[in-house]
């Protein structure tokens, strides 16, 4: 069981910051997310992209805002708890425990939700019956790449995760790559590779297919893919892959309690409390009249929550108001030496 | 004000007025029309408020920016006549704009 003052949910930008907040006013916290890394949206959709409104910040990245506030929350040690989604929260007495999807248990005082909106699980393939093969010969990422030695695969999407895995995997199984139109979203020195091996037949390359069904028994045996005039072929296949991006969905948050408008969570504009006492929301995920889905309203919404924590993580302590620039107590939780 | 009809997939229709210089994506949200999730609220970030335009209508949208067709490549479903709904910013020439809206968007 972990013991920390409060849990943060979701690494995003929010996340991140409210972090920060928790630890100038003297709380610990812990964070959990969903990804295999911090940043959230920021790093997910669009690291490489340039933000223009994150105050006193001309320019920056995704990429690059989230490492600078992974830098300013150094001095507080935050440990992160990442591939792993909420999915129990239990009041027990004045205190929560929580459990993820890992089997990670915390007890903890407080917790914000910083979830965006909802954690990122991989887009599936329309077809009803892929539902069957998931796990087994369907896959929408891969763990362990072994498996497709020496077989057939068919890959699906144009992103770079779909011409990675299709050059990667060319070089010792069979490999059709699937996509729906002439034009690919990866990277284009791959687009030019994949082109190269299709030419060179190490790889069969098929533009202006989707999906049209599954066959098999157990395991999948072939595919059959459709092309705008509806002409159907039919490809053997051991394995398929779908590369469509990350959704993003509300889970298990639904489950506990708060009140749910339009995916979004309810909140007071006091300290972006929910109905349920002890449960804050902040970023994309709150809602409230006049809401602005921008990360610096996240920072304003954090730092709120942040204090908004404090009664429930120190009951008997009164929290004073300070400014980093002056509060010896502020300078050394940060770990400045004068 | 330009008429715009978005069918949703439980075969109901919605013809609701819609503000020039709005898109298609926020006409259907402040409408309360289902099926349009816009979980990245108009960045072109996601594929959450795809729509389907009715045919004649196609050529007189304006063009697709670049990275709408990536996005659309994470649709669910889509279709040559796939447009991403915040992308459309509703203009006179647009009254009478027809969209359907597929039965899900993840």
């Amino acid at each position: 069981m972990n013991k920390t003052d409060v849990l943060i949910i979701g690494a995003g930008p929010t996340g991140l910051f409210c972090a920060h907040q928790l630890g100038i006013i003297g709380l610990s916290c812990e964070i959990v997310d969903n990804l295999d890394k911090a940043g959230g949206q920021c790093i997910e959709l669009y690291p490489d992209k340039p933000i223009y409104d994150i105050p006193a910040v001309p320019e920056c990245t995704g990429e690059e805002l989230t490492n600078n506030l992974l830098k300013q929350i150094e001095p507080f040690n935050v440990k992160f708890h990442l591939n792993e989604r909420v999915e129990e929260l239990k009041k027990n007495q004045k205190r929560w425990h929580v459990k993820t999807s890992g089997g990670v248990k915390f007890d903890v005082a407080a917790i914000v939700i910083a979830g965006g909106v909802g954690s990122f699980e991989p887009r599936k393939f329309s077809v009803k019956e892929c539902e069957k093969f998931e796990g087994n010969s369907l896959f929408y990422s891969i763990k362990d790449k072994s498996i497709f030695k020496d077989k057939t695969i068919s890959i699906f999407g144009g992103g770079d995760s779909a011409l990675d895995w299709a050059i990667e995997l060319s070089n010792s199984s069979k490999v059709n790559l699937i996509h729906r139109r002439d034009g690919f979203s990866g990277a284009e020195a791959s687009v030019q590779k994949v082109k190269e091996l299709n030419g060179q037949g190490k790889l069969n390359l098929y533009t202006k297919f989707q999906m049209d069904s599954v066959m098999g028994d157990k395991k999948i045996e072939s595919v059959k893919i459709k092309d705008e005039e509806g002409e159907i072929k039919e490809i053997k296949s051991n394995y398929v892959l779908g590369f469509f991006g990350l959704i993003m969905q509300l889970g298990p948050i639904l489950n506990w309690g708060l009140n749910i408008n339009k995916k979004t969570v309810e909140v007071n504009t006091e300290n972006f409390e929910t109905n349920v006492n002890g449960i804050f929301a902040i970023g994309d995920i709150c809602s409230y009249p006049g809401k602005l889905k921008l990360i610096l309203s996240g920072f304003h919404e954090g730092a709120l929550a942040a204090r908004g924590c404090f009664k429930y993580a120190k009951p008997d302590e009164k929290l004073r108001f300070e400014f980093t620039t002056t509060s010896k107590a502020a300078q050394e939780r940060l770990g400045i030496k004068k | 004000m330009a008429k715009i009809t978005y069918h949703t997939h439980d075969n109901k229709t919605h013809t609701v007025d819609v503000q020039k210089g709005l898109t298609v994506m926020e006409g259907a949200v402040q409408n309360d029309i289902p099926g349009i999730d816009a979980d990245c609220g108009g960045g072109m970030a996601c594929a959450t408020c795809h729509v389907y335009v009715k045919e004649e209508w196609l050529d007189k949208l304006p063009s697709k920016e670049d990275g709408e067709e990536d996005m659309l490549d994470m649709a669910f479903e889509p279709k040559n006549n796939s447009r991403l709904s915040c992308q459309i910013i509703v203009s006179d020439e647009l009254d009478g704009l027809e969209v359907n809206i597929p039965s899900k968007q993840g």
